[in-house]
């Protein structure tokens, strides 16, 4: 190699690192001003200085009174902090999972949490309704059923693919499919059961919305998304090393098992907690990290941050469509989701798809 | 700059000591007007059904989407969404209002938002029977302070309901209905034990031609012709005609198939248990009479 490639090399990659770090920052300021944005509008319209004002006001301690206070403060503000952790977190997810499977179609469904906590949704929702009535179940069950039935199932796959210690990320990726398929039955047998109320339930569920996030719920999911926003960000040197491959990372002095089981229990935390704020929210898990690879690069020490910025910014962002275009009602922010990213992700690979081959 | 800067300082001031009880915005003590004169966002058909027959459709600020009926307490009004899936801040922004809710209205969390940014929730329990009527318009009257119009309403429907039961004493035969509440991938789903049809059908002196099942359930070809229903019900909607029931093989070929006893009824009317299901469930065993008429047993 010759001295002037060798530069040239240095040249390029200090470029990268470069617009790698732009982007971080692009994002980051546009996480703020999906938060801002998310504050700032609603379907009661609440000047912008009246905001500030509420939200200083209630930072000092002092009890600030009004409807628009009680909006500002009970409904946009929890709802708000929900969608940008819980964006995060499925963002990251999603990165984790395409970095353990190596594989661009890689999303967090794949271990098994999204089909178990629709079948544990299902079951409350239906069995719930039946043996205590929907009036007397408690308004935590449903998030709470649906947190355990995705981590029990990504636990029950976990144990299928290990043997002697060593996990066989292949037999995860087939026995998600097969278990997948199962909790997919079990929740087709309860919505056959189910009348055309819960039938309902059960599809907004899968539509997901951020509605009703109240501080109390925050408070219980909120820890858990951010744990496994965190813990996410730690992998990034490791999931680096396994793109060579699980020997050759091991070879670098990557603890890869370790690192799996890390990836597989944060990707089901956060889906998990995910889930249980807010039902299921697709799209974001697997889109996000791609959208991020186009304009960060690849390598997972910005992918994750850029991921979990980016997701963030999407479903605050989507939540405030949400809550204004059918103002009084809302709409499933699911919808939404898909509406806004799948046009703008379209439209990247159409322009820079060779870059993802 | 200074303002996103304050922003910036309330919001990690917030995050840094949030804590669930931050949410204790009071509520506006104005807000807390007499409840007689405020605005009502109706949630349920019947709901808004019993509310305009009360005389008062003009309290009515929103409605939610099962409501359909009168226009005059629905047209223009600004609509809620699905009586599950009700927005906190959407109904704030209304202004001033209370909520008059079917149970079951939700989700649970909105409504507990709704009650803590000062907004009067009433939950009213619906049972799809003549007395569950009688109970929901004693509360509803009660709750926006119309009485005596209450009374008034009552003994209409319990006169209606007393007239019609005079008629079904006087019948032999009680026809057996299918009713068809819609038709999903071209199979109709069927109305079951325990649901507002299968109650109506009773009401109007008929027998449901299905057993077995709670609610609606789609209905198999061989279940539908061993029925042998002597008329089919169903509820009108657009899209859904008597021939596209009378298309499928396994109609045609029972009792009602045969001598076209195939009709639709108002949903809402019919199943919603409000003002108008006396009259409804007369309706029906007219159109029964009429269909099946002369008809050989």
């Amino acid at each position: 190699m010759s001295a002037a490639e060798t530069v040239a090399i240095a040249d390029l990659t200090r470029a990268r690192r470069r617009t790698g770090r732009i982007a971080l920052v692009g994002l980051g300021l546009l996480a703020m001003a999906a938060l801002v944005l998310s504050l700032g509008t609603g379907p009661l319209a609440i000047a912008p200085d009246r905001v500030v004002a509420i939200l200083a006001e209630a930072a000092t301690g002092r009890a600030v009174t009004g409807t628009d206070a009680a909006v500002v403060l009970a409904v946009r503000l929890p709802r708000t902090l929900a969608a940008l952790l819980a964006g995060g977190a499925l963002g990251v997810a999603g990165a984790l999972m395409q970095g353990l499977f190596r594989n661009p179609l890689a999303d967090p469904g794949l271990v098994g949490v999204s089909a178990g906590a629709g079948l544990a949704a299902a079951l409350v929702i239906v069995l719930g309704d039946r043996l205590v009535g929907a009036a007397a179940l408690p308004a935590m069950a449903l998030p709470f059923g649906a947190f355990l039935g995705g981590l029990a199932t990504t636990a029950l796959l976990y144990a299928v693919a290990t043997r002697g210690g060593r996990t066989s990320v292949t037999i995860l990726l087939l026995a998600g499919i097969a278990v997948s398929a199962l909790a997919g039955a079990g929740t087709g047998i309860l919505v056959y059961l189910s009348d055309d109320r819960q039938l309902r339930d059960l599809t907004f569920w899968s539509l997901g919305s951020f509605g009703g996030t109240t501080w109390s719920k925050l408070a219980a999911t909120g820890p858990l998304l951010a744990l496994a926003l965190v813990g996410a960000l730690t992998l990034a040197r490791a999931l680096d090393a396994l793109v060579l491959g699980e020997a050759e990372a091991q070879h670098l002095g990557i603890p890869v098992e370790r690192m799996k089981a890390a990836a597989v229990v944060l990707t089901a935390l956060a889906v998990g907690a995910a889930v249980a704020t807010a039902g299921v929210i697709g799209f974001v898990g697997i889109v996000v990290p791609h959208l991020v690879r186009l304009i960060a690069g690849p390598a997972h020490g910005r992918v994750l941050p850029a991921s979990a910025l980016l997701g963030a910014a999407l479903l605050a962002g989507a939540d405030t469509i949400a809550r204004v275009i059918v103002a009084p009602a809302e709409l499933p922010i699911g919808i939404v989701t898909a509406l806004i990213g799948a046009p703008v992700f379209l439209h990247l690979l159409i322009g820079r798809g060779t870059r993802l081959a | 700059m200074t303002r996103s800067l304050r922003l910036a300082i309330a919001l990690v001031a917030l995050l840094a000591g949030a804590t669930p009880d931050l949410a204790g915005a009071t509520p506006d003590p104005a807000a807390a007007v007499d409840l007689a004169d405020t605005p009502i966002v109706s949630v349920g058909g019947a709901v808004t059904e019993i509310i305009a027959s009360l005389g008062a459709a003009d309290r009515i600020r929103a409605v939610d989407t099962t409501s359909t009926h009168p226009a005059a307490a629905v047209a223009g009004r600004p609509n809620v969404g699905y009586m599950r899936q009700l927005s906190a801040e959407g109904i704030l922004a209304l202004g001033p209002v209370r909520v008059i809710a079917v149970e079951g209205a939700g989700p649970p969390d909105v409504l507990k938002l709704l009650a803590e940014a000062g907004v009067r929730i009433d939950r009213v329990t619906d049972e799809p029977s003549p007395a569950g009527l009688l109970a929901k318009v004693r509360t509803i009257s009660a709750l926006v302070g119309r009485k005596a119009e209450g009374e008034a309403l009552a003994a209409e429907i319990e006169a209606g309901f007393a007239a019609l039961a005079q008629d079904r004493a006087t019948r032999t035969a009680h026809p057996r209905v299918l009713f068809v509440i819609a038709l999903q991938n071209g199979r109709p789903m069927a109305a079951g034990a325990k649901s507002a049809a299968a109650a109506m059908m009773g009401l109007a002196g008929a027998d449901n031609a299905v057993s077995g099942f709670d609610g609606y359930k789609p209905l198999s070809d061989e279940a539908i012709v061993a029925a042998a229903p002597d008329a089919v019900v169903f509820m009108d909607r657009p899209g859904l005609t008597a021939a596209d029931l009378l298309a499928l093989p396994a109609i045609a070929a029972t009792p009602a198939g045969r001598r076209h006893a195939v009709f639709g009824m108002d949903g809402l009317a019919l199943l919603g248990f409000g003002p108008r299901a006396p009259a409804a469930a007369r309706d029906l065993m007219a159109a029964l009479d009429r269909h099946l008429a002369g008809a050989p047993k």
